[in-house]
């Protein structure tokens, strides 16, 4: 019997041969997929293990982590959901990540290299280690301001301090329930999930940042810096026909319901008052491609890689190839793109005696015990125009408010400036609606707010109506300082 | 193995010496070590969970060092002969298994060593006991096979036990594999059976192999055995599938059917019979897989688990995650997520291992059941009747694929069965079964290196007749 016993005994070997090879294919090979499946918890749990540090507006936690006595010891909880969904974004067991959480992860886990000196010593002293604190440049009326004003509708507000880049307000609508997606229940968190992905309007998406629009008119205030810088002044006369035909295209450019500017040529203050398409379409014509593309890149369009640190998506010109699509793009159609920030970030600009200041949204990072670890520091972007450059066109976005499509927006006592812009979005639906704003008291930009209405048609007023009440709250709470 | 005394020749070396060495405090040594292991362990899994040591964490292993003394000291008077290795190997993983169930129950319920760790630890105490007490009433193995036929019938009774009673008395989790005595417990009796079983195999075969060995007609270049011989195979894989069909589960036919065909195997010399064994078994399972829903849904969540996440296949996705998480070195004892798992502290207990000592700590983990396993062996060719030499035969040979279904199970090599990790999971019926396998194994081992007067190795190296035919 001892030849088959050895037979035996080396298929038992084979045997485990085998365990040892797929042991090693699942463990080593497979291990770093399998650990990083989106579905495998182990490292999720282990960081529920460690209190996420607090989301902090104003010296109140907008986002927050409870002791539970479930498995994850640690609930995620947003004291004002409808708030702040798009700036907190959620911290959600199964589907990760989003906004803030995200983009200040390490941070908030307690894993940011800047933590690890504490970590070490919360080790040897036996007390559980939690995360750091991350302080926004959120002002609380400002923001509940912009909500209520938008009131849940498709769109977005973005407000900044053009003097320091702060970002004061940002609001997209609609919002939803981060709650409900940091849920520690599989079942709530899975139908939020679906639902909100589901859902048409996108409630998801945070449109101050991640969404473009075409910008309509308030392009002109580009075209309007490119021509200032150009030499020009608010009361340079530009020609403004009823119809104007781009060289090498026979389809002209029409105002608006065909309405005449006020003369054969207008000044560009009053261009812009009335927002003139036929003036401003062969004003970038005449300005050429170069020096449009390169004001608006002064501006922030195609700039990659801005962040707040929130991934802002890039605004862009697309391709300017002719005279005649230069003057669709001169007017903010054919292709040009923005996002609702980088309308704030233009009339931020132009208030603050054009300089444009990077528009940040994280104030400060804390440690657990809330000692600074990081502050940002206001940073000058770029400098699209000078300052008597920019006080003209100051001059003429407050015409604008005074006089023109922006009546809406005045404040008495405040210096506000503004453009409106009307965006086509597609033949089927209803235009986008935009209004880009300033305000400056006493002579200091306080406040610039980008406000955008999806397929809200053509009542500009109503946008202006949004922005201004958003203006107001800035310089209630915020200036002059 | 009726050696003459005096006949032989003398050992060629040590012929002063007092008597051969027994190794026994080898045996002993290896087993503090492994009481060692387990205590370093069981601190640093509580460093991990806790954050700080507290003299708690060193009762359980403490306790455990004290058991696994006891069952030495068993072997040192009962089993003087017996392999020096096998015992600490087991020790070695019945206290990895006590720590990890207890660093499971651990996480889930407080700060203090209750639950299913220390009932695992009661449970080893009881093991011991028996081991000790099989050790003491069996002195010889060959005493077993006078009660073949009694082992046998127990051995079947116990199977089916569970088919036939209520479900309310006999299924958890789906298999039907259990005696629920309401309020008081509930045992496994397929794990003892499997052992009365292979007591009645050995001894059956043994007697009948002369009559399975002969062969009618050759078939491309295999012996096969005459139709009406065909008998005893045929009952057994019937009776598989019957516990396949009415206890549901899938590993424990696998395991009786597997143990059988080798067994046979073993007794008869015969390729033919493994060959007649698997496409038994080969048609056995392809009429389970399209008749047996259970079945069914095994391969198709082995196929593709990841399909089926949160479904059928969460159990064995969870197990893959806690596997590769582990990666090469493993999170470390106490700091993983194995809880993530469902029967972690069963079924999935080598998940658990897998995942927080990683690549290596299961590799070792395989490996003491490999030298469980090869010494088991040895100790089949080392004893010379053919009782013993297939009775350990094929109980080591048991622990390997045992060892084998449930590891490629939860690692995606073969479809997942419910079988017990040997030592490791979680449960009083298959740590006491698996620790008389071992008081069997141990007594046959010590049989095999018990000095005759004649010197063991001389004598197999010149008596090639009787005691390598037989």
């Amino acid at each position: 019997m001892n030849a088959p016993l050895r037979k035996v005994a080396i298929a038992v070997f084979v045997l485990f041969g085998l365990l040892f090879a797929n042991l090693n294919y699942v463990q080593f090979f497979q291990g770093d997929e399998l650990r990083r499946d989106p579905t495998n918890q182990r490292v999720q749990l282990q960081e529920y293990e460690r209190q996420r540090g607090s989301i902090v507006v104003d010296g109140q936690a907008i986002a927050t982590s409870k002791e539970t006595n479930g498995r994850l010891k640690y609930l995620r909880t947003y004291p004002a959901p409808a708030l702040y969904p798009h700036v907190t974004g959620f911290a959600s067991p199964r589907f990760g990540e989003a906004g803030i959480e995200r983009s200040e992860d390490a941070v908030l886990s307690g894993n940011d290299d800047r933590l690890f000196v504490r970590r070490v010593s919360e080790i040897i002293t036996g007390r559980r280690p939690k995360g750091g604190n991350v302080v926004l440049t959120l002002n609380r009326q400002v923001q509940q301001a912009a909500f209520e004003a938008l009131q849940n509708r498709k769109g977005a507000i973005a407000a900044l301090d053009p003097q320091t880049g702060e970002i004061l307000a940002m609001v997209s609508g609609p919002a939803y329930d981060p709650n409900n997606l940091a849920s520690h229940d599989p079942d709530v968190e899975k139908r939020a999930w679906d639902q909100l992905n589901a859902n048409p309007d996108k409630p998801l998406l945070n449109r101050a940042l991640r969404q473009t629009y075409p910008p309509g008119s308030t392009f002109k205030v580009i075209v309007s810096a490119a021509a200032l810088k150009d030499g020009a002044t608010a009361e340079t006369r530009v020609p403004s026909p009823l119809q104007y035909t781009a060289p090498q295209t026979t389809k002209p450019i029409e105002n608006f319901s065909g309405s005449s500017c006020g003369g054969e040529s207008v000044t560009l203050l009053r261009a812009l008052t009335v927002s003139c398409n036929t003036a401003y379409a062969k004003l970038g014509v005449e300005l050429g491609s170069d020096k449009v593309t390169s004001m608006a890149r002064e501006f922030g369009f195609e700039d990659e890689k801005l962040s707040v640190p929130l991934s802002v998506a890039p605004s862009r010109l697309g391709d300017i190839p002719d005279p005649p699509s230069l003057a669709q793009s001169s007017i903010g159609q054919r292709d040009v793109r923005m996002t609702p920030l980088q309308g704030a970030m233009i009339a931020g600009a132009v208030a603050n005696n054009g300089t444009l200041m990077r528009p940040y949204l994280v104030r400060e990072v804390q440690a657990p015990d809330r000692s600074p670890l990081d502050t940002t520091d206001p940073q000058e972007m770029s400098q699209p125009l000078n300052a008597q450059q920019a006080g003209e066109l100051q001059k003429m976005m407050q015409s604008v408010v005074q006089r023109g499509t922006g009546k809406q927006a005045r404040i008495s006592g405040v210096e506000v400036g503004g453009k409106t812009g009307t965006a086509e979005d597609g033949d089927q639906r209803q235009d986008h609606s935009w209004f880009i704003c300033y305000a400056i008291v006493d002579g200091e930009a306080v406040g610039a707010v980008a406000v955008v209405l999806e397929n809200a048609g053509t009542s500009s007023s109503s946008t202006a109506a949004i922005a201004r009440q958003v203006l107001q709250s800035i310089v209630k709470n915020r200036g002059p300082r | 193995m009726t050696a003459t005394v005096g006949a032989g020749p003398s050992p060629p070396q040590g012929s002063t010496g007092p008597r051969p060495a027994t190794r026994r405090n080898v045996e002993l040594m290896l087993v503090l070590l492994a009481s060692g292991i387990i205590l370093a362990l069981s601190v640093s899994v509580e460093a991990a969970l806790d954050r700080e040591i507290t003299i708690n964490s060193l009762y359980l292993p403490l306790g455990l060092g004290g058991v696994f003394l006891v069952a030495h000291l068993a072997v040192r008077f009962l089993a003087p002969y017996a392999d020096p290795v096998i015992l600490p190997c087991v020790a070695l993983l019945n206290g990895l298994g006590v720590t990890f169930i207890g660093r499971l129950s651990l996480s889930e319920v407080s700060d203090d060593y209750v639950g299913q760790g220390m009932r695992q630890w009661f449970w080893t105490i009881a093991a011991v006991t028996f081991f000790s007490a099989v050790l003491f009433f069996v002195r010889d193995h060959r005493m077993l096979s006078r009660f073949a036929y009694t082992f046998g019938l127990v051995g079947v009774v116990l199977v089916m036990i569970p088919a036939v009673l209520p479900a309310r008395f006999s299924t958890i989790n789906g298999a039907k594999l259990w005696i629920i005595v309401p309020g008081v417990g509930q045992i496994q009796p397929g794990e003892f059976a499997k052992l009365a079983l292979m007591v009645f195999f050995a001894s059956y075969l043994v007697a009948k192999r002369d009559v399975l060995s002969l062969a009618s007609k050759r078939v491309v270049g295999v012996d096969l055995p005459r139709g009406r011989d065909l008998g005893p195979v045929v009952a057994a894989w019937l009776a598989s599938l019957m516990v396949l069909i009415f206890e549901r589960d899938l590993g424990t036919s696998l395991m009786y059917f597997g143990i059988f065909v080798v067994m046979l195997y073993i007794a008869t010399e015969r390729t033919s019979w493994l060959l007649i064994g698997l496409g038994l078994f080969a048609l056995g399972a392809y009429s389970a897989y399209k008749v047996v829903g259970r079945v069914e849904d095994r391969v198709s969540i082995w196929l593709d688990p990841f399909a089926q996440r949160d479904g059928n296949g969460y159990q064995l996705v969870q197990s893959l995650f806690g596997l590769g998480t582990g990666g090469l070195f493993g999170t470390g004892p106490g700091a993983g997520q194995p809880e993530s798992v469902p029967f972690a502290s069963s079924d999935f207990i080598i998940s658990t291992i897998g995942e927080e000592t990683g690549l290596f700590g299961l590799g070792a983990v395989l490996t003491l059941y490999m030298v469980i396993a090869a010494r088991g062996i040895r100790a089949s060719l080392d004893v010379r009747d053919s009782f013993g030499k297939l009775l350990a035969g094929g109980l080591a040979f048991s622990i390997g694929l045992q060892v084998f279904v449930i590891v490629g199970g939860v690692s995606k090599l073969i479809p997942l069965t419910g079988l017990t990790t040997p030592f490791l999971s979680f449960g009083g019926s298959s740590l006491m079964a698996n620790w008389c396998l071992i008081a069997l194994m141990l007594r046959v081992s010590d049989a095999g290196r018990r000095p005759t007067a004649v010197n063991m190795p001389v004598q197999l190296r010149h008596a090639p007749t009787e005691v390598v035919r037989l």
